[in-house]
């Protein structure tokens, strides 16, 4: 789906632009997301270097390991698929709880860490396994508590209760996880069962077959 | 109610200040007081990981910006929603908020910036000012989120995970229209 959404993106904006004659500005367009691609890329450097230091303490520490077990029942419910003890866990638990309180700039890290956990557990690197997708929809539909960046916009153009969106935001992001969680369930349902439509995708789908190979416990300190 | 809300926020944003800052500390000073771990080169160790993950996104992320600046500078965005304005104004929803919905799981900075204008234009407690802000904090943005956590593990294969981000989008994006009509209406 991403390689047709893409095409189509680039295929539309050129028969778009030649129509329009703003070729000279989708030119233009092209090499500055070129650019804002890398310059974001870069920006990510510094946090990632920190909070993956920072985890690692945290997870030598077994910090991790206690917080998934604070929040164990929901997340085991949700990743039915990794094992309870698995760093992964730890990992998924610190990025929700950084979405939640609105860190955004170490959910990402964190975020990023999980996948990686992860992907340790997946058969087929390739293709994203069911985990992966949930972490995906959770982090996509993002659970804020206090949407901070919004409400000091808000307040810039003096608004007279720059918090009063702040409940209708609570409420519309609850839905919008709910439907995220809903979905990813239906879908997992669905992929679950053995390849019985050969579609194209399908042709790695033994790994369904094949038991995850589950090896790492705790510990974690072997992917230096 | 309002007071009340007013209150959380207050508590939150000083909340937020002092969280990174305790989470700073607390982590090597239980590792090195209950685990005697060797903080600075556990640190030093997880962190060497932190490059190279920042770098392997690079490609994904180009690849998705070209595209999403390409189409929004080429007005095909503008022509895809102009298709659907109509039903809006049928609903008696106001359209400016329409591109919101498109920009929101493709750019954040876009879409910031789009909502803030939105804010600037009709004022932060109009209806179209509550419904921006309202969409522009309930979701993130589906599609960097999808680019940069599945590039960092080199995963190609994405399966259903867009179809869920941009699902719940459209549901959040149309639950906190409906909220914002019916509490502020």
């Amino acid at each position: 789906m991403v390689n047709w959404i893409w095409l189509f993106f680039i295929v539309a904006s050129v028969a778009v632009a030649a129509v329009n004659g703003r070729m000279d500005e989708v030119t233009a367009a092209a090499f500055d997301g070129a650019k804002s691609g890398v310059t974001v890329s870069f920006g990510l450097i510094s946090i990632m270097v920190f909070w993956m230091g920072m985890m690692r303490i945290a997870e030598d520490a077994g910090l991790l390991q206690k917080l998934a077990r604070m929040l164990g029942p929901i997340v085991r419910w949700l990743f039915p698929d990794v094992p309870k003890d698995h760093p992964a866990i730890g990992y998924i638990m610190s990025n929700l709880s950084a979405n939640i309180f609105g860190l955004g700039n170490a959910a990402t890290p964190m975020g990023i860490k999980a996948m990686q956990e992860l992907q340790k557990l997946n058969p087929d690197k390739d293709t994203a396994t069911p985990a992966m997708c949930t972490l995906l929809a959770l982090n996509t539909s993002s659970v804020t508590l206090v949407p901070t960046t919004i409400i000091a916009i808000r307040m810039n153009y003096d608004s007279a209760n720059p918090a009063e969106i702040i409940g209708t935001t609570l409420v519309a992001t609850a839905i919008a996880t709910g439907a995220a969680i809903l979905a990813d369930r239906w879908y997992r349902s669905c992929s679950s069962s053995p390849p019985a439509n050969p579609s194209i995708h399908n042709k790695k789908q033994t790994n369904a077959t094949k038991p995850a190979s589950v090896s790492d416990g705790i510990g974690g300190g072997g992917f230096v | 109610m309002v007071l009340g809300v007013e209150d959380l926020y207050d508590v939150f944003s000083k909340l937020s200040i002092w969280m990174i800052p305790a989470i700073i500390v607390f982590i090597p000073l239980y590792a090195a007081l209950r685990k005697r771990i060797p903080v600075y080169e556990t640190f030093v160790d997880g962190a060497k990981d932190g490059f190279g993950t920042a770098i392997a996104i690079i490609p994904h992320l180009v690849g998705m910006m070209v595209a999403i600046s390409m189409f929004r500078a080429s007005g095909a965005m503008e022509l895809m929603l102009s298709a659907v304005r109509p039903l809006f104004d049928m609903a008696g929803v106001p359209s400016e908020v329409l591109p919101l919905g498109l920009l929101r799981p493709l750019t954040g900075a876009g879409s910031l910036a789009f909502t803030a204008d939105l804010i600037a234009t009709h004022g932060p407690d109009s209806m179209i000012g509550r419904i921006a802000s309202t969409i522009q904090g309930s979701t993130d943005t589906t599609l960097y989120v999808l680019t940069v956590y599945f590039g960092a593990v080199a995963v190609r294969r994405t399966k259903y995970a867009l179809k869920v981000g941009l699902f719940s989008d459209a549901v959040g994006f149309f639950a906190a229209i409906l909220i914002c009509l019916y509490l502020f209406g």
